[in-house]
């Protein structure tokens, strides 16, 4: 029990300790790839790839909003794993990553919403319909926002982090079931016509859109290890006792 | 076991019933937003019917939102917390004693007002009992996930609007199947219908899981 | 007769808020003793009580509940242990007899009017919570000490808001549980005149040196 304890406490300092050197080496590497991606992304997508018969220009929304609302999910998923580890294992770098990911997760979102409203606008005629799609990716931003704020209510970290935790698996218990009952209210309330996607894309179109998708990655891996590192800079500076236990 | 459950359900109940602010406020809030809605819209008794479900499932969710608040809260501040950790029995099912007797005290309330409710609506007298029933299953999923944000939130001054927050990506699926049901039974489709279903199926997971999210956060909230 | 039960502290520390507050904290109790926990506001007197009834999880170290049998699992503990923190957990609205019936049913207890007569409360049966004193509060939190009889008893300032004659009688009530072969483990400001068997003088966690035996 007490070597138990002790190695707790061990894997505590250590840990984030390996993860700061090792992501001080590789983050420089990520960022640059993220950023070379996104800019030859999006420029094809937004200047070289052809425009759509029927959508026009505003196609070129896809290449932002795709990549944002896949990621978002993603990510989420990534939180859930997170948290898990978290929970079973009590572990710290998995709280601050489940944190760092809900603050881009949640950025990933809000950009998906604006730009799906976006498009809505020249091609529904409207800034926003109530589509499956945009209706389980509005709970999505919401439970984003429940998960970030009940972190930021909550004082004491410990207690924030394993909070945290908790809601953040219920939530992912409840996103596939928010997913699956927007689908099946959709069908109820609306004409199938309204789609944003899922009809199939042209290649000409895809291949700039699987780049964008890449893309979103690195900058999603790039912003976590950044964000990751502040905030344990952060933890650091405010627990000074625990340089010397 | 079985005895501080039942002991934990009882006094539960007793103090939703007794002390005015317990379950009275959300029902009256209940019937009260609910009646206020035709005096806005006027008496057109065709879009009355149409807005009908509807309309009693969004008040019934935000009166139930509301008693959440304090399900929690009161016994952590008290320390009557501390005495439940302590009893012979798994956490989890006193948790769960907790929730039943939210839902007996406050929702089954909520899902019988809805009846005079739904004939103000327009419904008919035949649709009434299906109604009640849907809304007691409905009431099941908000309180049994309302748990788990109500247990989350237990150590926040004010957490009214966070538990709005939190609650509001769980309460979604119930609204949606629960709304439909009634609309359906409006229609004259009967109990069974496929949202129904549904609506039993979130209520179930809810009841399932609800009280073990909500025992651990409770837990960490005693710490 | 309760079954006897020994309370063994190994080397506890307690952080909160990722700060260490107790350190090396040390004592073992046995059937009739009394351990009386001092040391100033918010030194962590509280926290080692919750610590020792399993509602906080030591930084390190252990907390050990032994039968003649040997060390006794988890959830055993729990059901082993009265706490009375300094919050009663009486609610207004209930009665005095309402109280009584429900730790009876969550702690499986029997008997609830040999109770009202030893706690005194008779008189205030059917009284509601929130018309009684502080005092008559902290008797009726008292009570549940007496509905199930558990071995260990945490007490966190059981006199505080009890007058001489009140005191009088916790004192009673520590003795009797002592007699019958239970443990208290006290946190006090003003010592309830018990002899305690143990002192543990908490200090600040830098100058670590907890429990002496007297």
């Amino acid at each position: 029990m007490k070597q138990k304890a002790k190695g707790a406490m061990i894997s505590y300092l250590a840990n984030p300790q390996r993860f700061m050197r090792i992501s001080e080496l590789v983050l420089p590497f990520v960022a640059m790839i993220a950023t070379l991606l996104l800019v030859i992304g999006l420029t094809w997508g937004f200047v070289f790839s052809p425009e759509d018969a029927t959508q026009h220009q505003s196609v070129r929304i896809m290449y932002v909003h795709v990549p944002a609302s896949m990621w978002s999910l993603s990510i989420y998923a990534f939180m859930a794993v997170a948290s898990l580890i978290s929970v079973v294992w009590r572990h710290a770098l998995a709280d601050v990553a489940a944190r760092c990911a809900a603050q881009i997760g949640v950025a990933y979102a809000g950009l998906c919403l604006v730009t799906g409203s976006l498009w809505g606008a020249p091609t529904w005629g409207t800034w926003w319909a109530w589509d499956a799609r945009l209706t389980s990716m509005l709970l999505l931003f919401i439970t984003y926002v429940g998960y970030l704020a009940l972190w930021s209510t909550i004082e004491d970290e410990v207690k924030a982090a394993r909070l945290a935790a908790i809601l953040c698996m219920a939530g992912a218990i409840n996103l596939p079931i928010i997913h699956f009952s927007a689908e099946w209210w959709n069908t109820l309330h609306q004409p199938s016509s309204l789609r944003l996607s899922g009809s199939t894309v042209h290649p000409a179109m895809l291949r700039p859109l699987l780049m964008c998708i890449t893309a979103y990655g690195f900058v999603f891996l790039a912003l976590l290890l950044a964000a990751m590192r502040a905030d344990i800079y952060r933890r650091r500076a405010l627990a000074p006792s625990r340089s010397r236990a | 076991m079985k005895l501080p459950v039942a002991a934990v359900f009882k006094r539960d109940l007793d103090l939703a019933w007794l002390g005015g602010a317990g379950a009275a406020a959300p029902l009256g809030f209940f019937v009260g937003a609910t009646v206020l809605v035709p005096l806005a819209i006027g008496a057109d008794s065709k879009l009355l019917s149409s807005i009908g479900p509807p309309l009693l499932w969004v008040t019934a969710a935000l009166a139930a939102l509301m008693t959440l608040e304090r399900v929690f809260q009161a016994d952590l501040e008290d320390g009557a917390l501390d005495q439940m950790l302590l009893a012979r029995a798994p956490f989890e099912a006193l948790v769960f004693a907790k929730g039943a007797a939210a839902w007996v005290a406050v929702g089954c309330a909520i899902a019988l007002a809805c009846a005079p409710l739904a004939l103000t609506m327009q419904m008919s007298i035949q649709v009434v009992p299906i109604i009640v029933i849907d809304m007691a299953i409905g009431m099941i999923a908000f309180f049994f996930t309302g748990l788990l944000a109500a247990a989350l939130a237990a150590g926040v001054r004010r957490a009214g609007v966070l538990i709005a927050l939190l609650v509001l990506p769980f309460y979604a699926p119930p609204i949606i199947f629960g709304a439909a049901a009634t609309a359906a039974a409006a229609r004259g489709e009967g109990l069974f219908t496929a949202p129904f279903l549904m609506l039993c199926g979130c209520a179930l997971g809810a009841v399932a899981l609800g009280p073990i999210g909500a025992a651990a956060a409770a837990r960490l909230q005693t710490e | 007769m309760l079954p006897s039960l020994r309370l063994s502290v190994e080397d506890l520390a307690i952080e909160r808020g990722g700060r260490r507050i107790l350190e090396r904290v040390a004592f073992s109790a046995g059937p009739g003793d009394y351990v009386e926990i001092t040391g100033a506001n918010g030194i962590g007197k509280t926290s080692l009580l919750r610590v020792l009834a399993g509602f906080l999880k030591p930084a390190a170290g252990r907390v050990v509940m032994s039968s003649n049998f040997g060390p006794i699992h988890r959830d055993e503990q729990a059901a082993s242990v009265h706490m009375l923190g300094h919050r009663d957990g009486v609610k207004g609205p209930l009665t005095v007899t309402d109280h009584i019936r429900f730790w009876r049913g969550l702690y499986e207890g029997a008997d609830e009017e040999a109770v009202l007569d030893r706690v005194n409360l008779r008189h205030l049966a059917d009284r509601q919570a929130r018309t009684l004193s502080a005092g008559q509060a902290r008797r009726l939190a008292l009570s549940r000490l007496l509905i199930a009889p558990r071995p260990i008893w945490l007490l966190d300032e059981p006199a505080a808001t009890l007058d001489m004659a009140g005191r009088a009688w916790l004192l009673g009530l520590v003795s009797d549980h002592l007699d019958s072969g239970g443990v208290v483990v006290a946190a006090v400001h003003d010592p309830i005149g018990a002899m305690p068997s143990h002192r543990v003088a908490l200090g600040a966690a830098h100058e670590p040196l907890m429990a002496e035996a007297s």
